[in-house]
C-alpha cells in the first residue's frame, strides 16, 4: 500500500540506500541549490575553496546521475508505478518531472526564504539602489527555456508511447451513460452492464494490447483507472480510443473523474487483468450463458435510447476464439 | 526640479463641475446629492473602486461559506450533512461565485478602478458613466446568480466549467441554469465594459511625465489585463449565448442529437477560460510587484524585465487553451504542450525579480509584506505543480483528481494573499486609517499555514486517485485522513477571513490615522492625500522615473535611469522622512 503522505515517499530510501547514503534526492537537492546560489552571485570572482566545493559536488552530482536514472533508486514522488507498459512509462516521466520540481523549485523556494531573512531589515538605512543586473536575467531567462525544452522533449517521448495505438490482440466496446458502464466484446455475446454501486467489472487479459473503444451515451464521463495510470474522456458523438498493454493481473479501481450529473459520485467500476487462457475460459462463459441475450438486447435498447447516432464500431478483434 | 514640485494639475486648478470650488476640496464632493443617493449615482472611479471591492469581498464569504461546507462534507466518506445534489449545486457555485465574481470583479474593477488613474495622475477613469454601468451590471449579475438557490430546481449543479451536454434544457432543467447563464451575461459585459475603460485610461489620460516604461507595475498589468479582457471575454459571451439558444430556442449547437458538437463548448470555454486565469492573476501579479521594493527599500529589481514577461504571459495565454482538453483525446497534443511549459519562462522571470527585488534590500515585515511572500511561495507550489499538469502523458492521471483541485488552488489561494497584501497596502490610500499590524499577521499565519494544510494533502489524494466533484467517496483511509486534514486547513483559512473581518472592524471603531504616505512608497497614487480629494490630486510632482513619490521623498538619491546602479549621494538621505 502507498503509504501516505508525499513528503515521507520524498525520503524513501531503496533496500540499497544504506551503502549510499548520499545519494538521494535530498544531496541532489542540496547540491543544485547551492549551484543556483552560486550562478547568482557569478558576476563576483569565486574564491577558490568555495569553487573547490562546487566542483567537488557537481562531480557527486554527475557520478550520482546514472545511479538516479536507472529508475531502482528514485522515490515514487506519490504517484503509483502503473501496471500498464506506458502507464509506467508515464510514471518515470513523472520522477523525471518531480526531480526538476524538487531542485528548481526547492532552490526557488530556499532562494525566497534567504533574501526575506537575510536582508530583514536592520535600522533605517536605504540600502543600495539597484535595479538591473543584465547577464543575470539573461541567466534566468535562458536556463528556463533550456530545462522547458528538456521537459518538453521527454514529455514528446513518452506521449508517443500512450497514444500509440497499436494491431491489439483483443477489443473492448465501453460505453458510459449516466449512471454506469457497460462492456461489450465484439464477435462475443458477453455483456457487462452496472450502475453505480454495482461496480461493473471490465475483464481483460493481460500482456497484451488490448484496444478501448470509448464513448459516451449521454453526456460527458470520464475513463480513469488510477493504477494505469491513464484517463480519457467518454463523449457523446465522438468515439475515443487507446490500448493498454497491462503486464500485471490484478483487479483494480476506476471509476468516472468527470462530473456526470447527479450519482456522479457512485459511477464505479472494476478491471480485472486475467492472464489469457483465464480470460478465454471467463469470455466463453460468459458467453454461454443464457441470461446475456436478453441483456444485449437490452443493453441495445439502451444504446437506440439514448442516443440513435452512435457510430457503428468496426470489429478489430483478432483473438479470443 | 522644484520648479515643478507645486505646480497645480490642470484638472484639480479647474474646477471639475463649472462650480466655485476649490483647490481645498477635502474628501467629499460639495455639490450633488449626498449620503446613500450619492452612492448610487456617482462615476467617481474611487466610490466605484470601494462599491466593487466591497461587493466583490462580501461575495468572497459567501463562495468560502460554500466552501466551508464542501470540507464539512468531506470529512468522512458517506456524510450526508448534504445530498448530492444539494453537493453538487454547492461546488458549483463556489467555483462561480470565487472566479466570476470575486477574484475578477475585485482585481480588474475594485482595485484597479481605485488605482489605476491614481497611479498614472488622471482625475478619473477614461469613461465615468460606462464604469458605473459595470458596477451595476456586476452587482445585478451577482445577484442574479446567487438568486439559483431559490429557484424549485435550486442552483445550477453542472461545475462552474458548465461542460455541454450536461448544461442542456435535458440534463440541467430549471431556471437555476438560466439564471447562471444570465449572471455570466452581465457581468461579462461588466468586465468587458472595465476592460475598455483600463484601456483608454491608461492610454490617454496618462499625467504629463508619467511615460509607459514609468508606469507602475500594477498599472502596466491592468493593461494587458484589459487587452486580455477585450480579446476573452466577447468569447464567453458568445458561447453563452449559444448555450441560451439551445435550451431555449431549440438550436442544436452542442447536442449530439441535432448533429452539434458539445466538444465546441470546450474550446470556447477555455478560449475565454485560460486568458482568464492570467486576467485574475496579473492584477496580484501587479499588486505584489508594487508592494515588495517598498518593503524593501529598494526599487523593482528588472522593471523592463518585469514588463516583458507580463507581456510574454499575456501572448502565450492566448494560446494555450486546449491544456484543459488533453483527455478529449482530441487536441494537438505536443503544441498546447509546449505552449503552456513556455508560460513558466515568464512566470518564472516574475519570481526571480521579486527575489531580486529583496536581495540586498531592508525588507520589512509588515503585513502587507508577509502577505506579497506568502503570494510567492504559494504561487510557487501553484505554479510547478502546473507544469506537470502541461505534460499530457502526466495530465491523463491527474486531469479531473485533486491533483488538479489543489494545484489551482494554491494559485489561486496564493491570489487571496495578493489580495490581502493589497488590502493591507492600500487600504490605508483609501480609507485614511491603518490596519491593525497585529490582527493582520495574525491574519497572515492562519492563511498562509491554513492554505498548505488544505493544498498539499489534496496533491497526494489526487495522486492516490481520487476525483474532483465527489460528494461522498469509498471507505478509504488514505483518503479520508487526507480529506480531514484538507478541512483543517479549510477552517484555518476561514479563520483568517474572520479575522480580516474584525480588523475591518477595530479600524473603522478606533481609527489610527494612516497619512499620505504610511509606507514611504514608491508611486504616483501617495503623493496624494488619504483619501484622495475628488479627482485625485491638487498637484503633481515631476514624473521622472517609475517612483515620483519616492524621488520626491528622498531628493538627495538621483532619479532612477535604466541600466546603472545609484548609491546613496549623502548619508543624510537616512533620516530622510518628507512630507508632502
Amino acid at each position: 500500500m502507498m503509504p501516505i503522505g508525499i513528503w515521507r515517499l520524498s525520503t524513501r530510501q531503496c533496500h540499497r540506500g544504506s551503502e549510499l547514503p548520499q545519494v538521494g534526492p535530498e544531496s541532489l537537492r542540496s547540491d543544485a541549490v547551492e549551484t543556483v546560489a552560486l550562478s547568482h552571485g557569478s558576476s563576483v570572482a569565486d574564491t577558490s575553496p568555495k569553487r573547490r566545493r562546487s566542483a567537488r559536488r557537481a562531480l557527486l552530482l554527475a557520478l550520482a546521475a546514472p545511479v538516479l536514472l536507472t529508475g531502482c533508486q528514485l522515490p515514487s514522488f506519490g504517484a503509483y508505478e502503473g501496471v500498464s507498459k506506458a502507464g509506467n512509462d508515464t510514471f518515470k516521466l513523472w520522477q523525471g518531472f518531480s526531480i526538476a520540481a524538487v531542485v528548481i523549485g526547492g532552490g526557488t523556494f530556499l532562494l525566497i526564504l534567504w533574501a526575506a531573512m537575510r536582508y530583514r531589515a536592520k535600522g533605517d538605512k536605504i540600502p543600495k539602489q539597484t535595479q538591473y543586473n543584465i547577464p543575470l536575467e539573461i541567466i534566468y531567462t535562458i536556463v528556463p527555456i533550456l530545462v522547458v525544452i528538456g521537459l518538453f522533449a521527454a514529455t514528446v517521448v513518452v506521449e508517443n508511447e500512450v497514444v500509440a495505438n497499436p494491431t491489439p490482440q483483443a477489443t473492448i466496446n465501453v460505453s458510459a451513460f449516466q449512471w454506469g458502464w457497460k462492456f461489450t466484446y465484439p464477435h462475443h455475446k458477453a455483456v457487462i452492464v452496472g450502475q453505480t454501486t454495482q461496480s461493473p467489472v471490465m475483464v481483460m487479459p493481460a500482456d497484451e494490447d488490448v484496444r478501448i473503444n470509448l464513448r459516451s451515451l449521454d453526456v460527458l464521463h470520464g475513463f480513469y483507472v488510477p493504477k494505469f495510470n491513464f484517463s480519457r474522456y467518454a463523449q457523446p458523438g465522438l468515439l475515443n480510443t487507446f490500448t493498454f498493454k497491462v503486464t500485471k493481473t490484478g483487479l483494480y479501481d476506476a471509476q468516472c473523474a468527470q462530473l456526470c450529473g447527479l450519482y456522479h459520485s457512485l459511477m464505479y467500476f472494476k478491471v480485472r487483468v486475467l492472464p489469457r487462457d483465464e480470460f478465454n475460459a471467463w469470455l466463453a462463459r460468459e458467453d454461454s450463458k443464457t441470461s446475456t441475450a436478453t441483456a444485449v438486447a437490452a443493453a441495445g435498447a439502451v444504446d437506440a435510447a439514448l442516443n440513435p447516432n452512435i457510430p457503428t464500431i468496426p470489429a478489430t478483434s483478432h483473438g479470443a476464439n | 526640479m522644484t520648479d515643478l514640485i507645486d505646480r497645480p494639475s490642470d484638472l484639480a486648478a479647474e474646477p471639475p463641475h463649472g462650480g466655485t470650488h476649490e483647490l481645498h476640496d477635502d474628501h467629499h464632493e460639495h455639490h450633488g446629492p449626498s449620503g446613500i443617493l450619492k452612492w448610487l449615482t456617482t462615476t467617481d472611479h474611487k466610490i466605484i473602486g470601494i462599491n466593487y471591492t466591497v461587493t466583490s469581498i462580501i461575495m468572497m464569504v459567501i463562495g468560502g461559506a460554500f466552501a466551508e461546507i464542501i470540507r464539512a462534507q468531506l470529512v468522512s466518506p458517506t456524510n450526508t450533512l448534504v445530498s448530492l445534489q444539494q453537493y453538487n449545486q454547492l461546488f458549483t457555485m463556489h467555483g462561480s461565485v470565487m472566479i466570476y465574481l470575486f477574484v475578477g470583479p475585485f482585481a480588474f474593477a475594485g482595485l484597479a478602478n481605485y488605482l489605476v488613474p491614481l497611479q498614472v495622475g488622471a482625475p478619473d477613469m477614461a469613461f465615468p458613466r460606462l464604469n458605473a454601468l459595470s458596477y451595476w451590471l456586476y452587482l445585478t449579475g451577482s445577484i442574479t446568480m446567487l438568486l439559483g438557490f431559490l429557484t424549485t430546481s435550486g442552483a445550477p449543479a453542472f461545475g462552474w466549467v458548465g461542460y455541454a451536454p450536461l448544461t442542456s434544457a435535458i440534463n440541467a432543467p430549471g431556471a437555476g441554469a438560466d439564471l447562471w447563464i444570465g449572471a455570466l451575461l452581465l457581468t461579462g459585459f461588466s468586465a468587458i465594459f472595465s476592460g475598455v475603460n483600463l484601456v483608454a485610461t491608461i492610454f490617454y489620460l496618462r499625467a504629463p511625465g508619467m511615460t509607459l516604461f514609468r508606469m507602475p507595475i500594477f498599472t502596466w498589468n491592468m493593461l494587458v489585463t484589459g487587452i486580455l479582457i477585450l480579446l476573452a471575454f466577447p468569447v464567453l459571451t458568445a458561447g453563452l449565448i449559444m448555450l441560451y439558444c439551445d435550451r431555449h430556442f431549440g438550436t442544436h449547437i452542442f447536442s449530439v442529437s441535432g448533429g452539434g458538437v458539445p466538444l465546441l463548448w470546450q474550446h470556447i470555454f477555455w478560449f475565454w477560460g485560460h486568458p482568464e486565469v492570467y486576467i485574475l492573476a496579473l492584477p496580484f501579479f501587479g499588486m505584489v510587484t508594487d508592494i515588495i521594493p517598498v518593503f524593501s527599500r529598494k526599487p523593482l529589481f528588472g522593471y523592463r524585465g518585469m514588463v516583458f514577461a507580463t507581456l510574454t504571459i499575456a501572448a502565450l495565454s492566448l494560446g494555450v487553451w486546449a491544456h484543459h482538453m488533453f483527455t478529449t483525446g482530441a487536441v494537438l497534443l505536443p503544441f498546447f504542450s509546449i505552449m503552456s511549459l513556455l508560460i513558466a519562462v515568464p512566470t518564472g522571470i516574475k519570481i526571480f525579480n521579486w527575489i531580486g527585488t529583496m536581495w540586498g534590500g531592508q525588507v520589512i515585515y509588515s503585513t502587507a509584506m508577509l502577505m506579497s511572500i506568502g503570494f510567492v511561495i504559494t504561487f510557487l507550489l501553484g505554479g510547478i505543480t502546473g507544469i506537470y499538469l502541461a505534460s499530457p502523458p502526466l495530465d491523463f492521471f491527474t486531469h479531473d483528481t485533486y491533483f488538479v483541485v489543489a494545484h489551482f488552488h494554491s494559485v489561486v489561494m496564493a491570489l487571496l494573499m495578493g489580495a490581502m497584501a493589497g488590502l493591507y497596502f492600500w487600504g490605508p490610500k483609501i480609507t485614511g486609517r491603518m490596519l491593525n499590524e497585529r490582527i493582520g499577521k495574525a491574519q497572515f499565519w492562519f492563511l498562509f499555514i491554513g492554505t498548505q494544510v488544505f493544498t498539499l494533502p489534496g496533491y497526494v489524494v489526487g495522486l492516490h486517485g481520487m476525483p474532483r466533484r465527489m460528494a461522498v467517496y469509498p471507505n478509504n483511509t488514505s483518503w479520508q485522513t487526507l480529506n480531514q486534514w484538507e478541512s483543517i486547513g479549510a477552517l484555518l483559512i476561514g479563520i483568517s477571513v474572520i479575522l480580516f473581518v474584525v480588523n475591518i472592524v477595530v479600524a473603522w471603531k478606533k481609527p489610527v490615522i494612516a497619512g499620505d504616505n504610511p509606507w514611504d512608497a514608491h508611486t504616483l497614487e501617495w503623493y496624494t492625500t488619504s483619501p484622495p480629494p475628488h479627482h485625485n490630486y491638487l498637484s503633481l510632482p515631476p514624473i521622472r522615473s517609475e517612483r515620483p513619490t519616492w524621488d520626491f521623498n528622498h531628493p538627495d538619491y538621483p532619479a532612477l535611469i535604466h541600466g546603472t546602479d545609484h548609491g546613496p549621494a549623502t548619508t543624510a538621505a537616512t533620516n530622510e522622512k518628507a512630507e508632502v
